[in-house]
């Protein structure tokens, strides 16, 4: 290694101080749950065997490593239950990601053709939910929802139904859940995109016979498609993995990952196989994770 | 096939292409004397703002036409009025005879070269070109010939499938002119081509665009703010100033026959001297007839008389630099091209290579600014600061101008 670096010790520790972020924070981590999945479960402290300490020797320590295996992961391909959570949690992301684009793009299509002014104020408008509490407002919409709720009352009043409708507990109402909770992530990167976009590309189209239909299709469609991409892989990764909304909103005939993972951990105690189901998911994220790593990597480079 | 199609089109007329491209271009010649491109009381309001205040042209086919102006003074605003961008508030915007006023941009059959280019990013220069094509439906074949032939007359060879991005700004250019001359439209609008490329670059372009014009046979306007390029260019300009045309004329007359005092100074360089006219100064020294007119900083001026009867007691002598002569020597006394001669100090001198432009103070107080052509190697005719000269001009040199 010859010649000097052209970075400043500062920008040195500058550059790896994400690489070191990720390994305290998400590769050590990893690794103690990938070691959990290898194990097999045991009513102990802590809960699964074997357990590796140091103290105990090398000979210890090697005998702890023949003990682990792949059990976990041959029960999760094995048994039903967890490959339809994975299959449901896979449709769920995928049908909600399609609603929330639907929704999304008018909206961020519109607000990005606001007057500049109007435009912060919709952004406001757009992330004002964050500022209360996530389980509120999804306890606020089962508040909604149920029997005697405000839908309900005013389905009743205005004559709609005859009797009130069951909306909690339905799939219905976790899709509505999930939709209400991702849309400012599906927004605001399309947002992004969009308001970055020159106008006179779409007077370009017009002045060479574009149809507004035409130019939409042929200029403002395939410009969008990095916003459109990062806002799908924003809202799709979170949602295979979610856990609370289904929970609270959803009936319990079938059930998400992130359901079945913590009835492993919390109802069943069993430790190594709720491990061996994240590990799992990790591996199921880590295409769409890879793709949106690259699609921002791509704009970087544009910009 | 295509190809050879293409070839017998341009046989039958080559001068001009037919505008097959274009649904919307009619096919039959417009009659004898109407103008393909009439500006009627054109009034554009932004606000309380009038951009474009009451402004009537008329432009003919074949013409290379310049709005020149400064910036802000509404060229731009009307340039977007022609493509249908903006819809005049008062007024009548007739191309070809027809009323363009319900007809959107994507109809007209007019393109514009955008000033940013605004090519669109993710396509290839050569899907660049063809956008325009597509829209008219062409068929396929149809659309690749007028691609290469489009490739070919802006010298992109070779560099068709780079997207913008992979292109320099010289080939960017060329590809938002190749783009918009696919649709051979009647009528091409450039907004400031030529703002965003080197000196070296522009005057090659320049030239590149008026052969271009004159090849096709198509009519430009051509907006911009220099105008230098626009005399090079064009062979009408139109001056703008907030939202009016001052002046229509070619570039020769523009320069040497200002209609006022704003568009002598705007028009390159002049030096103007205040005055009024001296009744009793009607002098008789040679056949043609001068007019004498009293300033306070120069004395008294014999100017030609100007072609139009003036009306207005205040005057201003306007006379540009080239056309002051300086000499060590009063000239001969009875040469009448000498009559005005006044002398004075050099101040200021600067070469600028192919002539020199000097300041000269003279004894009456005014700046004159004269500048002459350095035709010989060895600075013989050089004057230097501080050296006292005697500033000399013709009576038919001289412009007189109310105000």
């Amino acid at each position: 290694m010859s010649g000097r670096s052209i970075f400043t010790r500062p920008a040195r520790f500058a550059a790896i101080a994400p690489y070191l972020w990720m390994a305290l924070f998400f590769l050590v981590p990893f690794l103690f749950v990938l070691k959990i999945s290898l194990s097999q479960t045991a009513i102990a402290q802590p809960p699964y065997t074997p357990v590796f300490d140091v103290a105990e020797g090398w000979e210890a320590i090697k005998s702890a490593f023949a003990a682990l295996s792949l059990d976990n992961f041959h029960l999760l391909v094995t048994d039903d239950l967890y490959v339809l959570s994975y299959l449901r949690s896979l449709m769920v992301a995928a049908v909600s990601t399609a609603i929330l684009l639907a929704i999304g793009y008018p909206v961020a299509y519109g607000m990005a053709r606001l007057p500049p002014r109007w435009q912060a104020i919709a952004m406001m408008l757009v992330i004002v939910p964050f500022w209360t509490s996530f389980l509120i407002r999804i306890y606020a919409w089962i508040n909604i929802l149920q029997h005697d709720g405000l839908l309900n009352e005013v389905l009743l009043a205005l004559h709609l139904v005859s009797s009130p409708v069951v909306w909690l507990s339905t799939d219905s109402a976790m899709y509505l859940g999930i939709v209400y909770s991702y849309l400012p992530f599906m927004i605001l990167p399309l947002y992004a995109t969009l308001s970055k976009m020159d106008p006179a590309l779409l007077e370009a189209a017009s002045d060479l016979g574009a149809s507004p239909l035409a130019a939409f299709w042929r200029v403002t469609f395939p410009l969008s498609l990095p916003g459109i991409g990062a806002g799908a892989l924003l809202c799709f990764i979170p949602i295979v993995g979610e856990f609370v909304i289904p929970d609270l909103l959803a009936g319990s005939d079938a059930l998400m990952i992130g359901q079945t993972l913590w009835l492993e951990f919390f109802t069943n105690k069993d430790w190594p196989v709720a491990s061996a189901t994240a590990v799992v998911l990790l591996l199921l994220l880590l295409a769409p994770l890879l793709l949106y790593e690259r699609l921002q990597r791509r704009q970087l480079e544009q910009a | 096939m295509a190809d050879e199609i293409s070839k017998v089109d341009e046989a039958a007329s080559p001068t001009a292409p037919p505008p097959v491209a274009v649904p919307a271009a009619k096919p039959e010649a417009p009659a004898a004397g109407m103008p393909l491109l009439r500006i009627d009381a054109v009034v554009k309001k932004f606000g309380q703002f009038r951009a474009v205040d009451g402004l009537s042209l008329d432009i003919h086919a074949g013409e290379f036409f310049a709005l020149l102006g400064p910036s802000g003074c509404g060229k731009t605003t009307l340039l977007r009025m022609l493509a249908g961008f903006e819809t005049p508030d008062e007024g009548r915007i007739l191309l070809d005879g027809k009323d363009m006023a319900q007809i959107p941009p994507h109809q007209r059959p007019v393109n514009m070269m955008f000033q940013s280019y605004a090519l669109f990013p993710h396509l290839s220069a050569k899907d660049n070109i063809a956008f325009g094509l597509r829209r008219a439906r062409l068929s396929p074949s149809d659309i690749d010939a007028r691609v290469s032939e489009m490739v070919a007359l802006v010298k992109l060879e070779g560099l068709e499938n780079r997207k913008p991005d992979q292109l320099s700004g010289g080939q960017r250019q060329r590809v938002a002119l190749a783009r918009s001359l696919a649709r051979r439209p009647q009528l091409l609008l450039l907004d400031e081509p030529l703002a965003a490329l080197d000196k070296k670059l522009r005057e090659s372009t320049q030239l590149e665009l008026m052969e271009l014009q004159r090849r096709l046979g198509l009519t430009f306007v051509i907006v911009t703010h220099d105008q230098a390029e626009a005399m090079t260019m064009a062979g009408r300009i139109g001056v703008m100033d907030a939202g009016r045309l001052e002046q229509v004329a070619t570039p020769r007359d523009l320069y040497e026959a200002p209609h006022s005092r704003w568009i002598a100074e705007f028009v390159g360089d002049i030096n103007l001297i205040e005055g009024k006219l001296d009744a009793s100064g009607d002098t008789h020294l040679t056949m043609a007839r001068r007019l004498a007119i009293t300033t306070t900083q120069a004395g008294t001026i014999y100017v030609a008389e100007p072609r139009q009867p003036l009306t207005r007691d205040n005057l201003c002598v306007a006379i540009r630099p080239e056309k002051v002569k300086l000499s060590r020597r009063p000239p001969v006394s009875d040469d009448t091209r000498a009559i005005n001669r006044i002398d004075g100090v050099v101040t200021d001198v600067s070469y600028l290579g192919g002539m020199t432009s000097y300041k000269v103070k003279l004894d009456t107080g005014l700046v004159l600014r004269s500048s002459m052509a350095n035709t010989a190697r060895l600075d013989i005719d050089a004057y230097s600061p501080s050296q006292r000269v005697v500033a000399w001009f013709s009576p038919e040199d001289c412009l007189v101008l109310e105000q």
